[in-house]
């Protein structure tokens, strides 16, 4: 297989990743870096770079459409960002540090919490809980629109949700993935933000987290302009596509079928990683 | 909240957005752009990525890409888009310190200059 060869087939598997990460609303960065070393043989260190810049600008190109429905929290973004690229910066040095079998093994656990939570399901958040006091001294309560009126929220559990954003940022630069799961997590479980707000805001967040480890990655030669190329271009196109047909889509059977993926996926990516091929 | 605040933070949230679009969307047509001549250069060459070596050293440096870019080599074109990539982001938070002063939230304020310190720290800072 010749550069070019290469280059085609993995914008073309890039653009299936983006795009199904997209209808899903799992992203397309989690089953990217598994593809690049399990498939295309890629060391895990250049297929993480090339993750983490496609995770900013999916994060980046889609953040334009959910800022126009007015359910992303600016506020709650900005506070949590302190603790995700704080995080990052830590996993981003951690990277270098441990070896490729552990990145590998950790990599696995967090597909494997991925298929599990694309699975949950749903729990409409409690409303009417009283405001608290540290919420409300930084001014992360809001609204946003729903189905009867604007609906307010009231954020709860403060440090918990800032300790998690810091763990999420720490995977987020160790492994070059978005970790929108965890960070939907933190928002929508332990802050009790509405479930469409988390995931507006987690999006809005995951590109400047994103960009905190980039600059690590880019000076320790982790990011490889003939690598990245393809899988950048494939991915946002996907996704842009994904953003259009959104609303057409079946998504249900999808969901199920990239949670299967993901499953494999992370049966394979702990299995190479306790066997020290990875 | 009052409704002069609320029409406030959503002009800064639409302004963010369309900074993100426009930032995507250069950094994608530099990326093809340097894509496209490495392709015509090198398309041919066997593929390389099995083992770990690094980059070299002017792939890694903010100073060292832009030089090898205005080179014309194609992948110092590349990383130059994936460094207007990575600079989007950095770029919102730093509209978003204005927007915030705007409103003469000196918190949030502070906040957006602790992302800010920390985004540049990882991409200007140490090697």
């Amino acid at each position: 297989m010749n550069t070019l060869e290469f280059s085609l087939l993995v914008c073309g598997c890039s653009l299936v990743a983006g795009l199904v990460g997209a209808l899903t609303g799992l992203g397309g960065g989690v089953v990217l870096v598994p593809l690049l070393t399990l498939l295309f043989k890629v060391d895990i260190r250049y297929a993480v770079g090339a993750s983490l810049v496609s995770v900013i600008a999916t994060s980046s190109g889609a953040a334009a459409a959910y800022v126009k429905e007015g359910f992303s929290n600016i506020r709650i973004g900005m506070f949590l960002e302190i603790a995700t690229t704080l995080g990052a910066l830590l996993g981003a040095n951690l990277a270098a540090r441990v070896s490729t079998h552990a990145i590998a093994i950790v990599f696995g656990f967090v597909l494997l919490f991925s298929a599990y939570f694309s699975r949950k399901p749903r729990t409409e958040a409690e409303r009417a809980i009283p405001p608290d006091p540290l919420a409300t001294r930084l001014r992360l309560n809001g609204s946003f629109p729903d189905a009867d009126g604007v609906r307010n929220y009231n954020v709860q559990h403060v440090p918990a949700g800032w300790g998690l954003m810091l763990g999420a940022g720490a995977l987020s630069g160790l492994l070059g993935i978005g970790s929108g799961a965890m960070k939907v997590l933190a928002m929508d479980q332990a802050m009790k933000i509405p479930f469409k707000v988390s995931t507006t805001t987690s999006n809005f967040m995951i590109g400047v987290t994103a960009a905190a480890s980039a600059g690590v990655y880019l000076h320790r030669g982790y990011i490889d302009p003939g690598l990245v190329m393809p899988v950048m271009l494939g991915v946002l196109a996907g996704s842009m596509i994904g953003a259009k047909v959104l609303i057409r889509a079946h998504t249900k059977w999808l969901r199920l079928g990239f949670s299967v993926v993901i499953l494999l996926l992370a049966i394979e990516m702990l299995y190479n990683g306790l066997s020290g091929r990875i | 909240m009052p409704p002069v605040k609320s029409w406030t933070d959503q002009r800064i949230e639409n302004l963010l957005a369309n900074l993100l679009r426009a930032g995507v969307l250069l950094s994608a047509l530099v990326v093809l752009a340097g894509g496209g001549i490495y392709l015509f250069r090198h398309g041919q060459a066997p593929v390389e990525f099995r083992v770990f070596r690094g980059e070299p050293a002017d792939l890694r440096s903010l100073h060292g890409i832009i030089r090898s870019a205005s080179q014309l080599h194609a992948r110092g074109i590349i990383q130059l888009g994936l460094l207007l990539l990575i600079a989007t982001p950095v770029a919102r938070v730093a509209l978003s310190i204005f927007g915030f002063a705007k409103e003469r939230d000196g918190t949030y304020v502070v906040f957006t200059l602790i992302v800010f310190s920390v985004l540049l720290y990882s991409l200007l800072g140490t090697t």
